[in-house]
């Protein structure tokens, strides 16, 4: 499997998950751009650098798991898997279209290495403090990452998770948080507002890290002091733009679930390059 | 006068009872059988696991949504969680969850839920599950499992642990009379032939099993004859031995503490009507929530008794050509 920690590597390997997410959903004609882009780099950097992982041996009992809880994201997941050579990168334009691995949402029956099946929003932090257990009984190493959108912890269950971890001091999972501040009908503040969010997230007992999530040293940081947090689990607020990386996506709510048009696509890869 | 068959039906233990000290034995073999509980462990008898194994129970607090996921969570990194709470809780509140990390990537979870039908007695309608069956059958996958007395459900404690994939078992609260002997065999997706008979068929599961029984002495002291089949796995179901009764007897009544027109009756209806299209008839709870009461108030009351069964079997017989 590939890896780095080198910055400017990884920053190339996000313009090319991006230019994924772009050719992917606009081959599919349906999907969700903005929350694909907004999350790359924190999967870079999980992927190629955080994570004990092998695609040679997915089943490895001691990996590090990652699950996406907010499972309309997967255009960036299925690229970074793919890359990282757990599925054919040729196959990608395949997403959301019958017989494809690339389902319209992670989906374990297609792609046995995906850790949750996910799209119902608000489980996977309950799913991955549950892994964690597991890793704790075992005595294993492994570490357990579970990535929610904005939106999704507007869910119930995510609090009832989020004091269930901390009252457990599950510390071996890391909640990330993909804080893009949009969602399906608009802006998180005009739906729901969150805020004050990270005051939340210590009312309920979890250590809390804020950052820039397109900043990849900060990325990379923000998951060291979570693995050096011990007796509570962390959650990563990471600020992020949704459709980063697109000048006409970025911040437009109207690019939660809007595939681009071939027209789009050009401009978007030009950016891209 | 009722005839006597072979059963005595001596007053044994609550199935819930029955599960909750299987679950300790059953954790004695095997380390990766670990408990999930949702503030009931009293009730649901996982506290006797939970006083043995302290470190592979885990409490919940009263969010069953979550504890369902945990479970899932636990199931997909190779333990065999059971996870635990009254039938109307863990199904209703934990739907979508069963749904979405249980049934659809067919985890090796088992749910359990106590405390089912209506003879949880004086707590009334929000605490009772007469829809259960339908939901856990609604799951694609998952097996679902009903049995009738302590030796059964300890039985079947250890036959969910063994099987691979995710599991509904139901128990009740109250105690139930004892059918089988010590040692008695059960097969996940077999029924139980417990009386012969050819002229109709008496199906149940749960605590309509005793009662079909009764039924079939009943009937016998009428001159009928009344086979009683216990169907404690709902899902997958034994077509085999529905496809017998409806060919054999002719007229089959459904009789179990559920909605009638969901659960194991309307299942069996159907296999029948791809065999062997028989009349039918069924006992249960009828398009209505109940009541507080005692629970052999309830049971006269809503129409879950021996001479409600028998007098099903006597209109069906009616109705068979």
């Amino acid at each position: 499997m590939p890896q780095t920690k080198d910055v400017t590597e990884l920053q190339a390997i996000c313009k090319e998950i991006r230019r994924h997410i772009i050719d992917m959903i606009t081959e599919a004609k349906s999907g969700h751009p903005g929350g694909s882009l907004s999350a790359v780099e924190i999967l870079a950097v999980l992927y190629w650098d955080v994570m004990r992982h092998d695609p040679k041996n997915p089943q490895w009992k001691d990996r590090d798991r990652f699950l996406l809880g907010k499972g309309h994201a997967a255009p960036v997941l299925y690229s970074a898997m793919a890359m990282q050579g757990y599925t054919p990168v040729d196959k990608l334009n395949t997403l959301r279209k019958l017989g494809s691995i690339y389902q319209g949402h992670p989906d374990r029956r297609f792609i046995p290495a995906i850790e949750a099946s996910t799209g119902s929003l608000g489980q996977a932090l309950s799913v991955a403090l549950g892994m964690g257990l597991a890793a704790r009984l075992d005595g294993s190493p492994s570490r357990t990452y579970a990535m929610l959108g904005d939106g999704e912890i507007q869910e119930g269950q995510i609090w009832e998770a989020a004091m269930f971890g901390a009252f457990h001091k599950v510390d071996n999972v890391v909640a990330i948080v993909d804080y893009n501040k949009i969602q399906l009908d608009g802006f998180v503040k005009d739906i729901m507002d969150l805020e004050p969010l990270a005051d939340k997230w210590r009312a309920f007992g979890w250590h809390v890290v804020d950052f820039d999530g397109h900043n990849i040293p900060a990325v990379q940081a923000a998951f060291a002091e979570a693995a050096a947090t011990k007796g509570k689990p962390t959650v990563l607020l990471a600020h992020t733009v949704k459709g980063k990386g697109v000048s006409f996506m970025e911040n437009n709510p109207k690019y939660h679930g809007v595939a681009p048009t071939v027209q789009e696509r050009e401009l978007a890869l030009k950016e891209l390059a | 006068m009722a005839a006597k068959t072979k059963y005595e039906l001596k007053l044994g233990m609550a199935t819930r009872e029955a599960f909750g000290r299987a679950l300790v034995d059953i954790g004695r073999e095997n380390k990766d059988v670990v408990v999930c509980d949702a503030d009931l462990s009293k009730s649901t008898m996982v506290h006797f696991f939970a006083k043995e194994f302290p470190d592979r129970f885990f409490s919940c607090g009263i969010a069953e949504a979550n504890m369902v996921a945990i479970g899932a969570g636990l199931a997909s990194s190779g333990k065999i969680p059971f996870v635990a709470s009254f039938s109307a809780f863990v199904l209703n509140k934990g739907f979508e969850q069963l749904r979405v990390t249980a049934a659809y990537p067919n985890v090796n979870l088992k749910v359990v839920g106590t405390h089912s039908g209506i003879s949880i007695g004086e707590d009334g309608p929000s605490q009772m599950s007469i829809e259960d069956l339908n939901l856990a059958c609604g799951l694609p996958g998952f097996v679902v499992l009903s049995p009738s007395d302590q030796v059964s459900m300890a039985a079947f404690v250890r036959l969910a642990a063994a099987h691979q994939g995710p599991v509904f078992l139901r128990a009740g609260r109250p105690k139930m009379p004892i059918i089988y002997p010590e040692g008695q065999k059960f097969e996940i997706g077999k029924a139980i032939e417990l009386v012969p008979g050819k002229d109709v068929t008496l199906i149940a599961h749960g605590l309509m099993v005793a009662e079909s029984i009764r039924a079939a002495e009943i009937l016998e002291g009428e001159g009928v004859s009344a086979r009683v089949l216990d169907m404690p796995t709902i899902k997958p179901l034994d077509e085999e031995a529905i496809r017998r009764a409806a060919s054999e007897t002719g007229a089959i009544v459904v009789s179990e503490e559920h909605l009638a027109d969901g659960g194991l009756g309307v299942r069996v209806a159907q296999a029948v009507a791809l065999s062997a299209p028989s009349p039918m008839e069924f006992v249960g709870i009828h398009n209505t929530y109940a009541e507080s009461g005692t629970p052999e108030d309830l049971i006269e009351k809503y129409g879950m008794t021996a001479a409600n069964a028998a007098a099903a079997a006597r209109r069906v017989l009616k109705r068979k050509r």
